[in-house]
Parts: structure tokens; C-alpha cells; sequence
């Protein structure tokens, strides 16, 4: 395959670079460059997946040199120590900044890493046991058993094998549980909350990787440098992570190591020939930087790896989970017991009632729909049931259990999973992908387990089951095809593949079957009745009569956010009041 | 601390507040009106009093040819646009003398007012003229094509904004520092304190600044169509109102109060090229304490800043920036539990 021959081709270069008789400047200039994409691929990691940005990474960097630095000279403890100790300050410093920060939209992290970077800068930089801004001098080399690692040729091993490393770790994690929940996090959190995704403990883990990273970057650079001082920890060098990032792609992992290298190669031509240029000294290669950065974002927002990538054939996933033991699955309540009673709910948006005291109960097996023209408050009423707004008064109950107040991911947990009216999808992920995102819920593991790849068991039940129910749903031919690329109608399928892979009690589908053509609505009805027959309960919004007066056992009817009538289907079509509603009266 | 001493700090802290109060202000009416974080807000600050320093020798300012680059680059993009939409030649070249008629101008008076050392502030008007054109064309130029993008890509735009800026600051001004003198040498004794002419002239301009302003988005009728922009900008697109106006609107504006507040502090600090960018972060600091959305709550943090500041750099004067960039911590908090987890979409 390309791919494996092109990332051994690229390990052998890397291993045999350091014997070749290649000019030192160019060695070194090779461990700049891995130090800078150690900290790169932390960033791609945060804003190209995640959707978050930092402009403080040179912090963390700095966090870690200096912890090693210090320990070294004034206590001379062993690098292979100071590290876990610059690996826990700088986690415990990401996850306050984050835990601060990240509550809010995603403008403020980027904005309190900024103030940050200058803090800590200037922090550094005034501590008398941290030497000033002359910094400490004297950083003992790193020893690998009996070998001092204190030539950048023998560095270079080092450096490069956990660049190497990290990069490998940082892909698995991205093909796993966690990653999709990192990937679904960036469109906003309704949709991974709904999977049960906890968004803000996903994008502190974000954000605390990415630092971890760096400040594995500061303790190389600090054992590198042999001194360490706070210039290369500032702001500038912040931006220059990102600018890095950006430009190799930040949304690859190689882009991370594409970036790092092609702005260290610039900076080093620019710092030549722009003085010579403009005359006098100074950083202007930060205006070349800045323009480059201006027009990447204009003209190529996914960097050049990009380019590399399109060039490469598409990875087809390698199908290995047919045997996978089926995840368990959760106790259905019996036939007939009140599964969904929502009682009295109401929502007020400032003046206007959106949803005025509407009460109605769904029981297992049993599909309800819930009808009415447009505006009547029928989403509302279903963020209202799922958490995602909350009611100004009134109380609804899940299995006797009262779920109104809980956050969206805690009432998924319960068994209430649900479709959206406009549809909420990673279009870049694979239909598989998206819709095993559904089972998030279902699998335990995490980031170290991903990483490791210890999670590939659970990753096999996971997966089998997304399979299974896109297959149940008539998608088999589109597993592996990106969700961005299918048709509307194919994307609500695949949403109601989601919500049933989270293996609920209660689906709340909304308008399921807008975009459908009619052999693909008559298979989704018997999709829908299948499931009902298996015991679970549906509640569905639509506005296809023939489909809603087909299929559900009982009618709501709402109209202005209050509950016209209840009752069968034909009740239903009977009433003079529904007709009304629809169509308006005569006089 | 006696009452002397807290009250030179009080004036110099309320004085520094005014400055930042008004960057705060530039920064909250850009990011309402068009979701840029506007790190370059400080750059012209810098441009600002540079700018006045550089006609004060007697040199003609790099900004004005800067000035007149981005105008042709701006003109440039607009005739490739015009010659893909198939547009007559008369109408691209009218509009390329829209663009290019005001920094042409500026060029040849400030070819014409550099040597001749000019009154202060004939000077400072011209400062004013060479550094406002500069926010709508960075808007032109920058962010005009990414105005949809996501608010991370446009912070990230901003931030390469900023680097540009800042080292075109180096090129034109130089390394070292200047500073500017005073508009209005006078002193006054208030019992212990005495308070000089230039720190009254801070105040009435950021008084009469903010008042205009508020005027501007009260009474008329390109005010409104700004305000209506920020609050939903299709619904703002459907009435007729053009987007991309307000954003070049709205960055002159910025421009504008990022040159002014320039040459207000240009007489009571040196400033380097990239001092602009930490008095500009000083004013997001403020912008924070109303969530970037409170021009009232952006104008009492900014004031606390500043007090922040001078008190801070009493007590510790080596880690007075330390203090006021960490401050944006415990605010940031405090602003989460008020107002609990935003969510946005993409």
C-alpha cells in the first residue's frame, strides 16, 4: 500500500539522515523541526479536530523547559525524571486555564491563552531563581542508558522517535472512541451532548494533550539548548506554533510535521535576506509570516498537506470486526409501561409561550406522533424532552425517573436518544464513523487506551454495531463513504442509524422522512414498526400524514405551542378543530 | 501609601482606563459588527503616534506608503473581480479612483506638509488622515473574503494581521522608541495633585469620543444600519444594508480610535512599534469584563485595568504586566458562572 511504503520510506530517511555525511547546520536545523512539530501536532489535535485554538502553546513549551532546566542545574535530577514532574505542572496548569475558560464559547481560549503566553513570559523573566531574562545556564545532556546524548546527531534520535511516536499516538486516538467525540465536539455541542458526549470534559482533554505535548517539546529543547531563557517562550513564537499549523494543515497529523518544517526552512532564508533587503536587524520575517498566514486561510484553508493527501489513495477502512462479540444491550421495558409522561411543560422565550402546559405520555411499544403546523412548538417541545432547553415550568419523567434539568448527555444515558430536524453530522467523517458515534455511550475506554490501541476490542463491538444498524436501515452501500457526500435523505437515515446505535428505550425522531423518496419512505415505516414490535417506543414528528396516519398508534396535535387534541390517527382526521388548524376555517 | 501617592496613582490609572476604555470600545463594536477579534487594534495605536513622530522630524511616514500599496493591491483585486464578472472598463476604473483618490491625496500633502514642520496639530490631522484609510483596507483585504468564516478562522486572521502590522511597524519606525510632545503644556495643582493639560485633553477627547459615538449609533441612519448589521447580519443583508460596508466601516472606526488613542499617549509614554500591541491587549482585558458584547461593561473594566495597572506597578513594578494580563483568569470565571455555557455553532 502507499501509505505504509511512503511512511517507511519516510522512517528510513529519518534513521539513516544522522549517518550520511550531511553538514551539521542541517542536523540541527532537523531537530528544530521536531521539536516545533512535537508541539504542532498538539495543535492539530486542538484546532483542527477539536475547533479550539491556542496561542499559548509556547507557554507550555516553556512550563516544560524550564522545570527541566531548573531540577537539572540547582538540583541535578535526572532528565528522565524531570520530565513527569514538567508533564504534571503543565497538566495541572492546561486544565485550569481550560477548566476556566472553556465553559464558555470557543473564542475565550484562545484569547486567555494569549494573556497567558505574556504572562508567564514576563513571569519568567522576573524570577531571580529562574536567572531573569538571562535564563539558566549550564542544562546537562540527556544520558539514554550509557550513551550521553549531547551531539545533535545522537539527539536526533531521540527527538525524531517521539515525534514518530506521538504522531502514531495521536492517529490511533483520532480512530477511536474518544476521537470521534473530539471531532463531534467542534460543531457545536447539541449534537455530541445528545450521544451522551460530556463537551467540556472532551475539549479540556483537548486542550490538556496538546500542552502535554508541548511541554514534552520544552523538556527535549531545554536538554537540546543546554540553557534555557524566556524568548523562545513568548507570544511570537505562540503564533508561530499556529502559524505552523496552518500552514502544513490543521487537520493532519503530517501537516503538523510538513508545517513545522517548511517554517523553520522560511524563517531561516527570510532572517537572511530580509535585513539585507530592508536593511538594519529585526524580526521581519513575522510580516512575511503574517501575509503567508492571511493567504493560507484565503486560498488554502487546509494547508499543504492537503495537497499531499488528495494526491495519496483513499484509506479504505480494513472491515474486522464481522466476528466481534454484540454489545449488550439494555433491558426493554415492558409492553405497555409509561416509558415518556411529560407533564404541564412550558417554555417562555422572553413574552412568547412557546410550549404552553403540554402534557401527553408515550408507552413502551407504542409509536406516538406529534403533528401541527409549523411554528406550533413541536421542536421545542423535543428539546424540551432531550435537555437541550429547559423548561420554564413543568415536569417530564423518563421510566418514573424525573429527567427535566438534566443536561442532554445525562437523559442519552437514561435510553432517550433522537434525530434533528436539520441535520447534525461530521461531514468528514465516514457514515460508519458517524453513526458508531451513536454507541458512544456504550464503550468505556479513553485517550491512553486509544493511544496504546488497547481499545481495539471494544472498537470492534463498536463499530459492528454501527454496521448493523445501517444495515438494518438500508445504508449497507454507504458505510464507507464521507457523510458529507450523501443526500439529504440518506443523512437522516443515517442520523436514525445513530440514535438507535445508542440502543435506546424512547427514539424521538424529527421529521425523519423530509428528503425521502417513496420507496425509501415505506422502508423506513417498516423499519419504524419493526422496532416498535421489538418493544420500543417512538415519538415522531412529521409532516407526511400519510406516513404519521400509517404508522403511529396515537396522534398529538399541537397548534400555537398548545395541545389541540389527542387520540387515534382516525380521531384525529376526524376532528373539525385539526382542520381547522391546518387549513383554516370557513365563514 | 499616603494620600498623595494613592491619588498620583488613581489619576495615572483613570487616565491609562480612558485610553483603554476607548480601544475596549473599538474592540466590542468590530467583533459585534463583524466577529473579528481585532488583535491588530493595538498596531495602530503604535501607527498613531509614530506616524505624528515621523512628521515631527520631519520624514514622511512609511504608513503613507503603505497607505498606498494596500490601496493599489485593493484596487487590483477589485478590477480582477470586476473582469471575471464581466464588468465594463469605465465602471472598474471609476471604481479604482474611489479607491485610490484619498490615499493618492494624502500621499502628495504628506509629501508636500513633511519638511515644512507643520503646527502640531495640522500634524496630528494628517496622522489622522494617513492612519484611518488603513482599517477599511486591511478589512478590504484580509477579511472581506473570509467574512462567513468561522470566528477561530477570523481570530487567526487577525493574528497574522497583527504580525504583518507589527513588523511593517519596524520597518517604517524603527527600533527605537519616541515620544511625542505634550498638546497642551499647562498644569494644574488640585491640592496635592497636579494634573497637566495633556491628561485633560485624554479625558475630554475619550468623553467626547464616546459621546459622538454613542450619538452616531443613536441618531443615524448608518449608525442604525451598523447596530442592525451586529445584531443579525443576513436579516441586516435583506434590508439592503451592505455587510461588507459595515465591516470597512466599522474597521475605519477602529482605525480611527486606535490613531487617536496614539496621540493621546504619545506624549506621556515612549512608544516603541510594538508597544501598540500590549496597550491594545490591555484594552481587550476590558473588552472581556462585558463578554465582548457591553460597551458600558467594557469602559469600567478598562478603568479597573488601569488602575490595575498603576497600582500594581507600585507595589510590584516588575510584574506589573504579569498582574494585568492574569487578571483575565479570575474574570474570565466569574463571567462563566454568570452566564454558564454558551454554545455556538459552526
Amino acid at each position: 500500500m502507499t501509505r505504509t511504503r511512503f511512511l517507511l520510506a519516510f522512517a528510513i530517511v529519518l534513521a539513516a539522515l544522522p549517518q550520511l555525511p550531511v553538514p551539521e547546520f542541517w542536523i540541527t536545523q532537523a531537530n528544530y523541526i521536531g521539536l516545533y512539530a512535537l508541539v504542532v501536532i498538539g495543535l492539530v489535535l486542538l484546532t483542527g479536530v477539536a475547533g479550539l485554538t491556542s496561542f499559548g502553546q509556547a507557554a507550555f513549551v516553556g512550563l516544560g523547559a524550564y522545570t527541566a532546566a531548573y531540577l537539572a542545574v540547582t538540583h541535578g535530577v535526572s532528565p528522565w525524571i524531570t520530565v513527569w514532574v514538567g508533564l504534571v505542572i503543565t497538566g495541572v496548569a492546561a486544565m485550569l486555564l481550560g477548566w476556566v475558560t472553556l465553559r464558555m464559547s470557543g473564542h475565550y481560549l484562545p484569547l486567555a491563552t494569549i494573556a497567558w503566553g505574556l504572562s508567564l513570559y514576563y513571569l519568567l523573566g522576573n524570577i531571580d531563581a529562574l536567572g531573569k531574562y538571562d535564563g539558566l545556564l549550564g542544562v546537562p545532556p540527556i544520558r539514554f542508558f550509557a550513551i550521553e546524548l549531547n551531539t545533535g546527531r545522537s539527539f536526533f534520535y531521540l527527538l525524531w522517535a517521539l515525534v514518530v511516536l506521538a504522531s502514531i499516538a495521536v492517529t490511533h486516538l483520532l480512530d477511536s472512541r474518544t476521537g470521534r467525540a473530539l471531532r463531534a465536539v467542534r460543531g457545536g455541542s447539541t449534537m455530541a451532548e445528545a450521544m451522551g458526549v460530556d463537551t467540556f470534559r472532551v475539549k479540556v482533554t483537548a486542550f490538556v494533550l496538546a500542552a502535554l505535548l508541548a511541554s514534552v517539546s520544552g523538556w527535549l529543547f531545554a536538554h537540546f539548548q543546554r540553557t534555557v531563557n524566556p524568548s523562545p517562550f513568548g507570544l511570537k513564537m505562540g503564533i508561530e506554533y499556529l502559524f505552523m499549523a496552518v500552514l502544513g494543515g490543521v487537520g493532519h497529523v503530517w501537516g503538523a510535521v510538513v508545517g513545522a518544517g517548511m517554517v523553520k526552512i522560511l524563517e531561516d532564508q527570510l532572517q537572511v535576506w530580509l535585513p539585507r533587503l530592508l536593511g538594519g536587524s529585526g524580526n521581519y520575517e513575522i510580516i512575511v509570516f503574517g501575509i503567508v498566514l492571511v493567504a493560507v486561510l484565503q486560498y488554502a484553508r487546509d494547508g499543504l498537506w492537503a495537497f499531499v493527501e488528495s494526491r495519496l489513495p483513499r484509506r479504505e477502512r480494513v472491515v474486522d470486526w464481522a466476528d466481534a462479540p454484540a454489545l449488550p444491550e439494555r433491558e426493554r421495558p415492558p409492553h405497555g409501561e409509561v416509558v415518556l409522561d411529560v407533564q404541564a411543560v412550558r417554555k417562555q422565550f422572553g413574552g412568547l409561550v412557546a410550549v404552553n402546559d403540554v402534557s401527553f405520555q408515550v408507552c413502551a411499544g407504542e409509536i406516538l406522533g406529534l403533528i401541527g403546523p409549523n411554528g406550533a412548538g413541536k421542536s421545542t417541545t423535543f428539546n424540551l424532552v432531550t435537555g437541550v432547553t429547559a423548561a420554564t415550568r413543568g415536569e417530564v419523567r423518563f421510566r418514573g425517573e424525573r429527567i427535566s434539568g438534566l443536561p442532554s448527555r445525562e437523559i442519552a444515558r437514561r435510553g432517550v436518544s433522537r434525530t434533528f430536524q436539520h441535520v447534525k453530522m461530521i461531514a468528514g467523517m465516514t457514515v460508519l464513523e458517524n453513526v458508531a458515534l451513536g454507541a458512544h455511550l456504550r464503550g468505556r475506554h479513553g485517550v491512553a487506551a486509544a493511544m496504546l490501541q488497547l481499545d481495539r476490542g471494544e472498537e470492534r463491538r463498536l463499530l459492528r454495531e454501527a454496521e448493523r444498524q445501517l444495515r438494518r436501515i438500508g445504508m449497507a452501500a454507504h458505510l464507507h463513504e464521507l457523510a458529507g457526500n450523501l443526500a439529504l435523505g440518506s443523512q437522516r437515515l443515517m442520523e436514525i442509524a445513530r440514535a438507535l446505535c445508542a440502543d435506546p428505550s424512547l427514539l424521538l425522531l424529527d421529521e425523519p422522512a423530509a428528503g425521502l423518496r417513496h420507496q425509501e419512505k415505506r422502508a423506513l415505516a417498516d423499519v419504524l414498526r419493526q422496532l416498535r414490535g421489538e418493544g420500543l417506543s417512538i415519538l415522531l414528528v412529521e409532516h407526511d400524514m400519510d406516513l404519521v396516519m400509517g404508522l403511529t398508534d396515537r396522534v398529538v396535535v399541537m397548534e400555537f405551542g398548545t395541545k389541540l387534541i389527542e387520540g387515534t390517527p382516525e380521531q384525529v382526521q376526524a376532528s373539525p378543530a385539526v382542520r381547522a388548524a391546518y387549513l383554516g376555517t370557513e365563514h | 501609601m499616603d494620600f498623595t501617592i494613592a491619588g498620583i496613582l488613581m489619576l495615572d490609572g483613570v487616565t491609562n482606563g480612558a485610553i483603554y476604555a476607548l480601544l475596549g470600545l473599538a474592540i466590542v463594536l468590530v467583533f459585534a459588527i463583524t466577529r473579528v477579534i481585532f488583535i491588530p487594534q493595538g498596531e495602530f495605536v503604535a501607527y498613531g503616534a509614530l506616524t505624528l513622530a515621523m512628521l515631527q522630524i520631519g520624514v514622511v511616514p512609511g504608513t503613507v506608503w503603505l497607505l498606498l500599496v494596500l490601496a493599489l493591491l485593493a484596487a487590483l483585486l477589485d478590477a480582477l473581480k470586476a473582469l471575471r464578472r464581466r464588468i465594463t472598463a469605465s465602471r472598474v476604473g471609476i471604481g479604482a479612483i474611489k479607491t485610490l483618490a484619498w490615499p493618492a491625496l494624502v500621499m502628495l500633502l504628506s509629501l508636500w506638509a513633511a519638511p515644512r514642520q507643520l503646527p502640531l496639530i495640522a500634524q496630528s490631522l494628517l496622522t489622522l488622515a494617513i492612519v484611518t484609510p488603513l482599517g477599511p483596507l486591511v478589512y478590504r483585504l484580509a477579511y472581506e473574503k473570509l467574512a462567513d468564516a468561522s470566528v477561530l478562522v477570523l481570530l487567526i486572521v487577525s493574528v497574522g494581521v497583527h504580525f504583518a502590522l507589527t513588523g511593517l511597524g519596524l520597518v517604517f519606525f524603527g527600533a527605537e522608541g519616541f515620544r511625542n510632545p505634550s498638546f497642551w503644556d499647562a498644569r494644574f495643582a488640585a491640592g496635592a495633585l497636579s494634573v497637566s493639560g495633556q491628561t485633560l485633553i485624554i479625558f475630554m477627547v475619550s468623553v467626547a469620543l464616546m459621546l459622538s459615538l454613542f450619538l452616531f449609533f443613536e441618531h443615524t441612519l448608518r449608525g442604525k444600519a451598523l447596530r442592525a448589521t451586529a445584531v443579525n447580519r443576513l436579516g441586516a443583508r435583506l434590508m439592503g444594508i451592505s455587510t461588507s460596508g459595515a465591516g470597512r466601516l466599522s474597521f475605519g472606526l477602529a482605525a480611527f480610535i486606535g490613531a487617536l488613542s496614539g496621540l493621546l499617549i504619545g506624549p506621556t509614554t515612549t512608544m516603541f512599534y510594538d508597544t501598540g500591541f500590549l496597550i491594545g491587549l490591555k484594552g481587550f482585558v476590558a473588552a472581556i469584563f462585558g463578554g465582548l458584547a457591553s460597551y458600558p461593561a467594557a469602559a469600567v473594566g478598562a478603568l479597573f485595568v488601569g488602575l490595575l495597572e498603576s497600582f500594581g506597578s507600585f507595589w510590584a513594578s516588575a510584574f506589573k504586566e504579569v498582574i494585568v494580563f492574569t487578571v483575565i483568569i479570575p474574570v474570565l470565571l466569574w463571567r462563566s458562572f454568570q452566564h454558564g455555557q454558551v454554545d455556538e455553532e459552526e
